[in-house]
């Protein structure tokens, strides 16, 4: 299972990426290969205010709903606008194409109650070991 | 894993799309050990089946196999089941995993001593092989010539050396064949399908894509689309119903409920926009919700979601427009004839 180092994590397992006070948002490796196959994503739209810890989009594989929770305060600035034309996107390639959308944070501090990369890694596995 | 009648079973082996499909154009092999099996045989046998089952049970021949409906005396359904004749006097019972115990009951409260049953549940193991490829897949493994067994037919031979009874039955839409095979020597039969299978892209089939299979053919699932709530007539399975043939449990309410028109109907949808229809969704008009989904998904083959659920019956005609109710979101979808899927 795939967990890129230079990302942060939340508990409900998004990722984030942040370029310049942009945060790109996305779903974990892990929680795409629990979910299974994705036929279904929908996401906000383009300036959407979004509050960390609150749902912000769906996923939906045949088996399962789930909701996605932003890990960061913010704007939503840009949406991966051809996620629901192609859901499998996400199951393929979660931290690249698979992305969802990108947040204009209003408060970078958020950012420190994320996991690493190495934190991450031990939580999927006493999440796991329950 | 999760547990499913008592059992635990694999959601889904290597994906449930990826099992869909391999279904769909190659083959699949599915372990419904769980389903239950109950012999009903001796003199009594015939008029048992007749006075508890909806069909016409006198007209299964030795060897053929009848879809049928045990009904309480209300015309709600107990179960639906499969009956083969394998002898003169010997009908074998394919019954639901849930329902083992309540229709075992159930027919020997009824059987007043005329028929000998037994539930042999636990001796046999269920192994089907689904899907275009089945028949040439399993062809390899069996003597038998496979092609003279015809659909809903069974005949008694060898799979891979392993006694089986070899049924030409399924719940997926496809071609196939489901083998009733002693419990302790399934694995083997599993192993041999399995080999002899796997390079020509059969995949084993989780429970997943069991669903998203025998709903897009338009099979009922009990607990779900059909239950002690519904009746036959609700369910459209008016065609099953053989009310000349004798007295049988369940008549009275069903002739009744066929005089004065049933309240629900089952139909199948379509979704138009984007979302997958799931059980308990509400189904709505324009102002007020007049049902509710039973069974849905994503269907794998349409690329769009398919449902089934109860509706009034003035709301069955095809093409009639109701909404989903999507988690607070009313998705657009229309009533369609099922089954959704048809084998080309």
């Amino acid at each position: 299972m795939e967990i890129p180092k230079e990302l942060r994590y939340s508990r409900e397992h998004e990722w984030v990426a942040v370029d310049d006070g942009i945060a790109t948002i996305g779903i974990t490796d892990f929680a795409q290969e629990q979910l299974g196959d994705i036929v279904y994503v929908e996401l906000p739209e383009v300036g959407t205010a979004v509050t960390k810890d609150d749902k912000f989009g769906v996923v939906e594989s045949v088996k399962a709903v789930s909701d996605v929770y932003s890990p960061v305060t913010g704007t939503v600035v840009t949406v991966n606008t051809g996620l629901p034309n192609s859901p499998e996107t996400v199951n393929e390639e979660p931290y690249g194409d698979g992305w969802m959308i990108r947040v204009e944070m209003s408060d970078a501090e958020e950012l420190n109650d994320l996991m690493t990369a190495a934190e991450y890694e031990k939580f999927i596995e006493e999440a796991e070991e329950e | 894993m999760i547990e499913f009648g008592g059992w635990e079973m694999p959601v889904q082996f290597s994906g449930i799309l990826a099992e869909h499909q391999a279904v769909r154009s190659k083959a699949g092999l599915f372990d419904l050990s769980h389903m239950g099996e109950i012999e009903v045989s001796g003199p009594g046998a015939l008029e048992v089946c007749q006075e508890l089952l909806i069909t016409d049970v006198a007209r299964v021949q030795v060897g053929q196999a009848q879809y049928s409906v045990l009904c309480y005396p209300d015309g709600g359904i107990i179960d639906d089941i499969i009956v083969y004749r394998l002898a003169e006097e010997h009908y074998f019972l394919c019954v639901n995993a849930a329902n083992i115990e309540k229709d075992f009951s159930w027919l020997t409260d009824h059987n007043r001593g005329r028929a000998t049953m037994i539930d042999r549940s636990d001796e046999y193991a269920l192994i089907a092989v689904q899907g275009p490829l089945a028949g040439t897949l399993l062809q390899r493994l069996t003597t038998l010539d496979l092609t003279k067994i015809r659909r809903y037919w069974s005949v008694q031979g060898e799979v891979a050396g392993v006694p089986v009874l070899i049924a030409r039955t399924g719940y997926t839409g496809e071609d196939g064949f489901e083998l009733f095979v002693a419990a302790q020597r399934g694995g083997e039969v599993w192993s041999a399908c399995l080999d002899v299978g796997s390079t020509e892209g059969l995949l084993p089939i989780g429970l997943g894509a069991r669903d998203t299979l025998r709903l897009e053919a338009g099979y009922l699932l009990y607990g779900n689309d059909i239950d002690a709530q519904t009746t036959p007539l609700e369910a459209g399975l008016q065609r099953l119903i053989k009310f000349d043939k004798s007295i049988f449990v369940g008549r009275e309410a069903l002739l009744q409920q066929q005089a004065t028109g049933i309240a629900k109907q089952l139909v199948g949808l379509i979704m138009d926009a984007p979302g997958v229809p799931r059980h308990g969704y509400g189904l709505w008009t324009k102002e007020q919700v007049v049902g509710a989904v039973t069974s849905g998904t994503q269907s794998p083959t349409l690329g769009v979601g398919i449902a089934m659920g109860y509706v009034p019956p003035a709301y069955v005609a095809v093409g009639t427009p109701l909404t989903v109710d999507i988690r607070g979101r009313r998705v657009p979808a229309h009533v369609v004839a099922r089954p959704f899927y048809r084998r080309g």
